[in-house]
């Protein structure tokens, strides 16, 4: 078997596996349907893991169906990977496997003749989200984009008896498909100027057009639905609200790999398809990308900031990383595409643990409410150390993977944006200090019990319906035992400097659009680029350090401030609470809830995009 | 070719926008949704067309006859069935948010907010 036969794979064993377990769940006991699904999980990443393995540097391709080209034309649809897209599926895998694993004993009982049908949504969610990393077809990304999407709202509405989630599921559902239609508009239009749907062939074509307003449409267009997937400000309305109801498997695929592979579209899509000598200019896009990401950053942080629903808050957190993921992947460089790629590894890990840890306190006590909770957690110390944990790697903390690649991305941004060092340890300072403070609270009980009553608008978190019902039960050990394998893969990430190697590579590869090309036309080139160093250095060491002390003072301050009695106190409260109505409070209330506002401003997104692009 | 599909296929997505964004009820914002999805049947048939172009299918003419293109209508299909799925699936959702809530106006759901 050649090496680029396991690309189609990786998208068939999910699925077929999501098929053997809707059949067999209908007789099989619930043992042998998790073990069944854990099996089927595990083939993929062992698919996957071969496949990393066999393309090492260079790229595996795959013309389905031996449709291969004639004569540089071809009907015939094409998987293509590098390391980049076959690590962010292999990513996908191992996160599907953890969650498998984590929800054997998760649900209290599956709906009577469908036991298997939750393992088997997961996979079909695995193929689809597999499928689009792995695919070179523009059309087929879509249907791989909305097999993920329509999955992703079954199951964001699995709990189909409580009234929030099958809401957050609606409004989930509604803006994701607009923002896809959007993208077969553009789709549409690429193939109207070029006769072309591969991502390698539509990018030869464009060259020999010089760039006009059809391209540019059409590009905004495409990238509508994949920053809606990315939940790019202003497109990200949907994302909190689909988390905060979700059931927390879900969640910790969704926040973990989902929202990322937006991002990864994005960039995938304009590498190959729009960077040539006539598509969109470079210092064009990477001002504007770098600014939508600046922007989702630092609203991601504040709303992070401001919530006491921690589901909600680890969704606002998501969105303030995916900001900095999409800045770093905006410079344009191999080097800030290696330090995205080591940190969207090492944050899928943290954020997965983080979740998996507030699901164990769904479990005990009925609540994800960080006031109701108030030293509620005392009886789950090593959840409260994980939670913790995960909060300073959140932040930061060397040598957390996430340490590593902040520090990478934060080092390529140098040249040409120095401030993007200070954001980046802002928004994951005041991430991980939500978290941390939430962890205080919760775990140590710390501090005085915060005030009850918001004025403004919130979502609570307390009477939320618990995923599982007996608390008499001891908590499942995988519950606890996956989260901390997730942390510490998350620190593998950093630590294992072999990896942060081979990613340095591929984002070599990724970023090279004729070594793609060539690849898939079926004759490999080496990359003309030097290698990015993705080592630790001093420089970024200090400031991951800086980040983890800023985020814990930040926790401690929020903790203990207001009981402090100093002398300019009083003078700082009232400014924290000016700036508190005057920029919080809006931006708060633009998280209305209502469907129609976010529809709305989805329009905007895609009006200030083309202004920008057309700019 | 000329740009009047273009027009049409923009001021049927627009209209479906504008239908979910006034929309008072989640069911006729889900069927406002397809409104908008069928923009992309429009704009992908009207890319293949061609003048005098019959239908792409060679049993009974010569491999000379002229025909439209029959890749976006595989296009096409697979959107109506990635359509119908979707619309589907939210009309469930619809349906139990009626039933959980009592209403399926957008204005008065708005349990998730802040």
């Amino acid at each position: 078997m050649r090496t680029a036969d396991l690309l189609p794979l990786a998208v068939a064993v999910p699925l077929l596996g999501a098929v053997a377990l809707v059949i067999g769940g209908r007789w099989l006991p619930r043992v042998a349907t998790d073990a069944l699904a854990t099996v089927w999980a595990a083939m993929d990443v062992a698919d996957l893991a071969w496949l990393w393995a066999g393309t090492g540097d260079g790229h595996s391709v795959s013309w389905l169906g031996g449709w291969y080209p004639r004569r540089g034309e071809s009907v015939g649809i094409v998987l293509a990977g590098d390391r980049i897209g076959i690590g962010l599926a292999l990513l996908t895998a191992t996160l599907v496997l953890a969650v498998i694993v984590y929800s054997w004993r998760y649900f209290e009982e599956p709906p009577a003749q469908h036991a298997g049908t939750f393992p088997a949504l997961i996979l079909l969610f695995e193929a689809g989200m597999c499928g689009f990393a792995l695919t070179g077809d523009l059309f087929d990304a879509f249907v791989f984009f909305e097999l993920m999407g329509a999955v992703a709202y079954a199951l964001t509405g699995y709990r189909i008896e409580d009234p929030r989630p099958v809401q957050g599921a609606l409004i989930f559902g509604i803006v994701n498909s607009i923002g896809a239609y959007c993208s077969l508009l553009g789709i549409g239009l690429l193939y109207a100027r070029t006769g072309e749907l591969g991502l390698a062939q539509i990018g030869s074509a464009l060259q020999t057009h010089r760039a006009d307003a059809l391209e540019v449409v059409a590009f905004v267009f495409v990238m509508t639905g994949l920053l809606v997937k990315a939940a790019v400000v202003p497109f990200h309305f949907w994302l909190p609200d689909a988390h905060s109801v979700a059931p927390t498997p879900v969640c910790m695929l969704l926040s973990g790999v989902m929202v990322e592979l937006g991002v990864y579209g994005a960039a995938r899509v304009y590498w190959t398809v729009f960077s040539g000598p006539h598509g969109i200019p470079h210092p064009h896009l990477r001002t504007a990308f770098v600014a939508a990401g600046v922007l989702t950053a630092l609203v991601g942080a504040v709303m992070c900031w401001q919530q006491r629903h921690l589901k909600r808050m680890l969704a606002f957190s998501t969105v303030g990383h995916v900001g900095l993921f999409l800045a770093g992947m905006a410079l344009l460089t191999p080097a800030g595409t290696a330090g995205v790629a080591l940190y969207v590894a090492a944050h899928a890990g943290v954020k997965a643990a983080l979740f998996g840890t507030t699901g164990v306190l769904l479990d005990r006590h009925g609540s994800v409410d960080e006031h109701g909770l108030h030293g509620r957690g005392r009886d789950l110390p090593l959840a409260g150390a994980m939670f913790t944990l995960g909060g300073l790697a959140l932040a930061g903390l060397p040598p957390f993977g996430t340490a590593l690649g902040k520090a990478v991305t934060e080092h390529a941004a140098e040249g040409r944006f120095p401030w993007l060092s200070a954001v980046f340890v802002v928004v994951s300072a005041a991430t991980g200090g939500a978290v941390l403070r939430a962890a205080a609270r919760i775990f140590g009980g710390a501090g005085p019990r915060p005030q009850e009553h918001y004025a403004g608008p919130e979502t609570t978190g307390s009477g939320e319906e618990p995923e599982i019902r007996d608390p008499q039960r001891r908590i499942p050990a995988p519950m606890l035992a996956v989260p901390a394998i997730l942390l510490c893969t998350s620190l593998a990430v950093g630590v294992l400097p072999a990896l942060a190697g081979s990613l340095a590579r591929a984002a070599r590869q990724f970023t090279d659009r004729t070594a793609y090309a060539a690849a898939v036309q079926g004759h490999a080139i080496a990359p003309a680029a030097a290698v990015p160093d993705v080592g630790w250095s001093t420089e970024g060491v200090a400031l991951a350090l800086a980040s983890t002390v800023l985020a814990a003072l930040l926790a401690a301050a929020a903790i203990w401030g207001p009981a402090l009695a100093w002398r300019g106190m009083g003078t700082a409260r009232a400014a924290l609470r000016a700036a508190g109505r005057s920029v919080v409070l809006p931006l708060r209330r633009l998280h209305s809830g209502h469907l129609g506002d976010y529809v709305s401003w989805l329009v905007v997104g895609v009006a200030l995009l083309l202004l920008v692009m057309a700019a | 070719m000329t740009i009047l599909p273009f027009l049409a296929a923009g001021w049927i997505f627009l209209a479906g926008v504008h239908g979910m964004v006034t929309s008072r009820n989640a069911i006729h914002a889900v069927g406002c949704l397809a409104v908008a999805q069928s923009s992309t049947y429009v704009l992908l048939l009207a890319v293949g067309f061609r003048r005098g172009g019959t239908a792409p299918y060679f049993s009974d003419t010569s491999l000379r006859t002229r025909v439209v293109d029959p890749v976006v209508q595989a296009l096409a299909l697979t959107d109506v069935v990635v359509g119908a799925t979707v619309t589907a699936l939210l009309l469930g959702l619809a349906m139990q948010v009626r039933k959980r809530h009592g209403t399926v106006d957008p204005d008065a759901l708005t349990g998730l907010k802040g």
